[in-house]
């Protein structure tokens, strides 16, 4: 797999601490949901340096779009996030991963939970279902610290309202919007039995996010009753930069 | 191996690297582990990247299943911590290339 010229034409903030660039790429095959790229960036010295993002758009065949989250003295992150600008040029390899993907003629129930920038392959997934006009049932778990930082805000209650059968909820853990009915706090069992499809139904789920978010979500899912061949999981590295 | 002072991500974040080698996207695959014989996705693996090229482990039993070494003009690929890989079609199909 080589590496493709991709040049930057468009910025769009998601939250004061996560961009979207959306790339131009010739040649670009297309994708599936939830396959992520390489970037690599490269300094005028030589010194070059290569991190993974989840694709976030639907499959398209000239365009890319990546959200990028800034890192605490994450330099690639930093840069992708504050300084990149349109027309600039990028080098990317992909798109990356077979396994973590939800395919359009996919039919059973998908059961999709995120922490944080998890979010990004899994709305992948919730815009390929509407790009083709597929009628399996998606329900989305997204925990995030505060409503300020909810990616693709707009979007997902857009979607939700236009499909009836996406179903999207919110877990806060660090402060609530008014009125809230949960206190602030990280997702539990209860959450899990409330709003996510009974293990009975037998979904598929994508858990994305922090390492310590996946393990415990998976393993609550394990508990509520679903098998372990239908959770799959992606996680994030300690630097929450999934290389 | 304690997970909480080496985190580890999982066998698909390999999937960029590992293509730099096989045609095909080997983390779609099921594979074998030569100790404890579980069967299980590459991508469900245990994948350790914070050291000098990245290392997979069994989610069963821990045991290594593949090293990916970069020794500067070199790449070492040590695979014998699996028995086999099996690849359906449809595992790889759109897999990128």
């Amino acid at each position: 797999m080589r590496w493709r010229t991709a040049r930057v034409v468009g910025t769009h903030d998601e939250t004061p601490a996560a961009r979207t660039l959306t790339l131009a790429v010739r040649e670009w095959a297309g994708h599936v949901a939830g396959q992520h790229v390489d970037v690599r960036l490269t300094a005028p010295d030589g010194y070059s340096a290569v991190r993974s993002y989840s694709i976030a758009s639907a499959p398209n065949p000239d365009r890319v779009e990546i959200t990028v989250e800034r890192l605490p003295n994450g330099e690639v992150s930093t840069y992708l996030t504050q300084q990149v600008v349109v027309g600039e040029e990028l080098e990317l390899r992909g798109p990356i991963g077979g396994w973590f993907v939800w395919r359009s003629d996919q039919t059973e129930p998908i059961q999709l939970l995120a922490g944080g920038s998890g979010i990004v392959p899994l709305m992948s997934m919730i815009r390929s279902r509407a790009l083709a006009n597929s009628t399996a049932p998606f329900r989305l778990l997204y925990s995030v610290r505060e409503p300020g930082s909810i990616f693709y805000r707009e979007e997902l209650e857009a979607l939700s309202t236009k499909y009836p059968s996406v179903i999207v909820n919110y877990a806060y853990t660090r402060a609530v919007p008014k009125d809230w009915p949960r206190p602030p706090g990280r997702v539990d069992r209860d959450l899990i039995t409330s709003v996510t499809w009974p293990a009975s139904l037998g979904a598929l789920c994508y858990v994305c996010g922090p390492t310590g978010f996946v393990e415990s979500v998976a393993d609550m899912l394990s508990r509520a009753g679903n098998r372990r061949e239908t959770i799959k999981t992606e996680r994030f590295g300690a630097t929450g930069e999934p290389k | 191996m304690n997970s909480e002072a080496y985190p580890y991500l999982d066998g698909n974040a390999a999937a960029g690297e590992l293509n730099r080698i096989f045609a095909i996207d080997i983390t779609a695959a099921q594979g074998q582990c030569a100790h404890c014989r579980a069967t299980r996705h590459f991508a469900e693996a245990h994948l350790y990247v914070n050291c000098p090229g990245i290392v997979a482990r069994c989610p069963s039993c821990g045991h290594v299943l593949l090293r990916l070494v970069n020794a500067g003009d070199r790449l070492f690929l040590d695979l014998q911590g699996m028995t086999y890989l099996a690849l359906a079609p449809s595992e790889f199909r759109d897999s990128g290339g």
